[in-house]
């Protein structure tokens, strides 16, 4: 069992919880995620890793409920245990000293960008990050990131908060300016392959963290697949990272949405039972 | 039940070879094709005490019996089937688990008509004895008798061993160290233990009761099995090594599925058999939604391979509800699947497409299968593996409708380990090189063996290569030469 010893709602749908995880956060790097099961019952799924402290042995994930899990766990308190946390596991971010590098989150997204800012840093790069979200309330982890970037810009696409803008605006003005080495985008698929989109043309190389269905995250099924330059690559023990230019996005975007009718009857089966026993005919 | 492997009559009467081998083999109950075909309860339901005596007596006690040389962990046969001819399962069982920890697996799935059943010599004129299902009765029998039988311990060696992989490999090799006194510690990276029983191999074929029981008995020696732990990524092997372990047997296993790499194989609806396995076996999806993990199991499937893994998928396909078709490029003769498992599948109402290769799947406007297009083959010149290469047709392509395709077209080894072991040879198929008769590997104190050394092979042979691996970490630890011949000449050299 893994223990929660901190959590933070950021949101209505949005939280943080601090897991105790000591074989874990002692390999743990930044780019990498781990596969967390809630119980018995539960369904194994990745969350990148957003921060770990190696003498704490603690690991820290930042979550967007969207499904039957996410929103379970959501309900789960400083205390409560999960039932298995493994990793962690993926490959872990390149650091080296490339220059100026340029670290976009989307949403939650910014929470998995802020270990790899922070190496960034600390290797010796200039990091301007971007940190967007779709309103105000949805904007997290700006101080983490004022602390490891040389600067941040933040922006929200209803202009509630910072500038009015998509993250891909700012993105795209810093590549015209010139300068940039190398871009880190982390967010939805959507965000990640806009970014793509917008970095190609000046030949920044993008680095992408993909999200992708998994059961195992070690290699085993083959669910996370996708194709990077034409060739099928296994998120969980190739990635999740990989060079966004080479992404096929468009697939990836369909892969995920797989199972979206179960998940809707699992997380109707879960507000009607809400771990009632006794509802299961 | 000591005198039991000395009285050679079977049942308590004194019968002639001619007599016994008039018996017929006896069947195995099994529940009806049409019922099981909507259930996951186990296929076979096992021998009477009345079956099993009468089976047992089939046995002609040989002097000199071939069957325990057929048997790669090298049963004494006669011996244990004498036992229960003799109404003595206990004898028969203590018999057994001399040579393997797990009887009730192996009683299930052992490819016996390829080993022990195949040279067995009642089978030259007649039906071999069945082996298989009278270690499958005595060890099920021991199993309702609560408690299993605990061996003798040795005392502490003041050792520590880490195993990676808690399969029938690392089980095997673990269960062993421990009888020796070692301390083992199994490091499974998945969150239960039992690995390819646990999350391959499906419910109606070997139940998880009984591998689970057999990994409590493994614990119930003092071994202890952590899941959740990946070496390679949670911890290294170097990292084992520097902390507290004195070596180390690697039995991960061969878990890194391959597709085909045809058109269309990323379309939503594709699988792997590893995955539609896992999320069946290891998840319990076909518990969904009273179980989280779903499974998408569609109206037609077609499975794509003709091994034991592809027929487990198609058969839990076929129980989800699925209409399901095999596809296979070979004739069934060349199949790799056990004749039983084929046997059932048929029984069960697959149907199978042979001598037929998929070539490309295709799918609709919003990326999910529509259908799978197959070109028919013929058989050719034999291959290097002796069967004969199936060739395609020449215009003969044509498409069945499906809606899921599940990929069972074999396994390789997984990277995450060997990627993370530098120091590892490995061969150009990324298997680990392994000293074939002591399992050493290139690392000093790192053993390794099971499908990750072989590539995907068959559950007694990891048991067997379990035992090995154990027997040459307890003469390095020793510090005797790995081979006894070795030891023997260093003896002679000594006393010369």
């Amino acid at each position: 069992m893994y223990k929660i010893l901190e959590k933070e709602d950021y949101s209505d749908d949005t939280y943080m919880q601090v897991i105790e995880a000591p074989a874990v956060a002692r390999a743990a790097k930044a780019g990498q995620f781990v596969i967390v099961r809630l119980h018995e019952e539960g369904e194994r799924i990745p969350l990148t890793i957003a921060d770990f402290d190696r003498d704490k042995g603690t690991v820290t994930i930042v979550v967007q409920a969207v499904g039957k899990t996410t929103r379970e766990l959501q309900t789960y308190g400083v205390g409560d245990s999960i039932a298995n946390l493994i990793g962690p596991l993926g490959v872990p971010s390149e650091i080296e000293n490339f220059g100026t590098v340029i670290c976009a989150g989307g949403g939650v997204g910014v929470a998995p960008v802020f270990p790899i800012a922070r190496e960034l840093k600390a290797a010796g790069n200039k990091v301007i990050s971007i940190v967007a979200a779709r309103t105000k309330s949805l904007i997290l982890w700006e101080d983490r990131m004022r602390e490891v970037s040389d600067e941040v810009i933040v922006t929200t696409d209803d202009g509630s908060y910072g500038r009015k803008c998509l993250v891909t605006e700012p993105l795209k003005e810093l590549c015209e300016e010139g300068g940039v080495d190398l871009v880190y985008a982390i967010g939805p698929a959507i965000m990640m392959k806009f970014c793509c989109k917008t970095t190609e043309p000046f030949g920044v190389k993008t680095v992408v963290s993909l999200n992708s269905i998994m059961v195992d995250g070690t290699g085993m099924c083959g669910a996370c697949r996708v194709a990077v330059d034409g060739e099928t690559k296994f998120v969980c023990v190739d990635g999740p990272e990989f060079d966004g230019h080479a992404v096929d996005f468009d697939l990836l975007m369909s892969r995920q949405r797989q199972y979206l009718e179960q998940e809707k009857i699992a997380y109707d089966y879960y507000l009607e039972c809400r771990g009632d026993k006794a509802c299961l005919t | 039940m000591s005198d039991v492997s000395k009285n050679n009559s079977g049942g308590g009467k004194e019968l002639s070879k001619k007599e016994r081998m008039a018996i017929p083999r006896t069947p195995i109950p099994e529940q009806d094709p049409h019922e099981r075909a909507k259930n996951f309860d186990e296929v076979a339901l096992g021998y009477s005490d009345e079956q099993a005596i009468t089976e047992a007596t089939r046995c002609l006690q040989c002097k000199k019996p071939k069957c325990v040389g057929g048997c790669p962990v090298g049963i004494d046969i006669p011996a244990f089937i004498d036992a229960i001819a003799h109404g003595d399962p206990a004898g028969a069982i203590a018999k057994l688990k001399e040579k393997t920890s797990f009887p009730a697996v192996c009683g299930r799935v052992c490819p016996q008509e390829e080993q022990c059943e195949q040279v067995c010599i009642v089978g030259k004129k007649h039906e071999p004895v069945a082996i298989g299902r009278l270690e499958r009765y005595a060890a099920d029998w021991e199993a309702k008798q609560g408690k299993a039988g605990k061996p003798e311990i040795a005392p502490s060696k003041g050792k520590r061993v880490g195993v990676v992989g808690s399969g029938p490999a690392g089980l095997t090799c673990a269960g062993e160290l421990a009888k020796m006194g070692y301390e083992v510690v199994i490091y499974e990276a998945l969150h239960k233990p039992g690995g390819v029983l646990t999350y391959g191999i499906p419910e109606f074929r070997l139940p998880k009761e009984i591998v689970f029981r057999e990994c409590e008995y493994v614990e119930s020696l003092g071994v202890e099995i952590k899941t959740d732990y990946v070496i390679g990524k949670t911890m290294t092997i170097d990292d084992m090594l520097a902390n507290g372990h004195d070596a180390v047997f690697i039995a991960n296993g061969a878990g890194l599925p391959v597709f085909m790499n045809i058109p269309g194989e990323n379309l939503n609806g594709v699988f792997s058999a590893n995955e539609f396995l896992t999320r069946a076996n290891l998840m319990k999806a076909f518990k969904f939604p009273e179980y989280d993990t779903p499974i998408k199991v569609g109206k037609k499937v077609a499975v794509i391979g003709g091994g034991n893994v592809a027929m487990d998928a198609a058969r839990t396909a076929l129980r989800l509800g699925a209409d399901v078709h095999m596809i296979y490029r070979r004739s069934r003769e060349e199949m790799p699947a056990r004749d039983e498992e084929i046997h059932h599948a048929e029984e069960e109402g697959i149907q199978f497409h042979l001598l037929n290769n998929p070539v490309q799947i295709i799918g609709d406007n919003d990326g999910w299968v529509e259908e799978i297009e197959c070109i028919q083959m013929e058989l050719g010149e034999p291959d290097e593996s002796g069967r004969r290469r199936p060739v395609p047709v020449e215009g003969s392509e044509y498409r069945i409708p499906v809606d899921v395709v599940i990929m069972a077209i074999g396994t390789r080894s997984n990277p995450v380990l060997t990627q993370a072991t530098p120091d590892l040879e490995l061969n150009k198929w990324g298997n680990i090189v392994a000293d074939p008769e002591t399992l050493a590997t290139s690392m000093e104190g790192v053993f390794a063996g099971g499908d990750i050394v072989t590539g995907a092979a068959t559950v007694i042979l990891a048991m067997g290569a379990g035992k090995t691996g154990a027997r040459s970490i307890d003469r390095y630890l020793r510090g005797l030469p790995l081979k006894p011949e070795a030891e023997a000449e260093t003896a002679e050299q000594a006393s010369a």
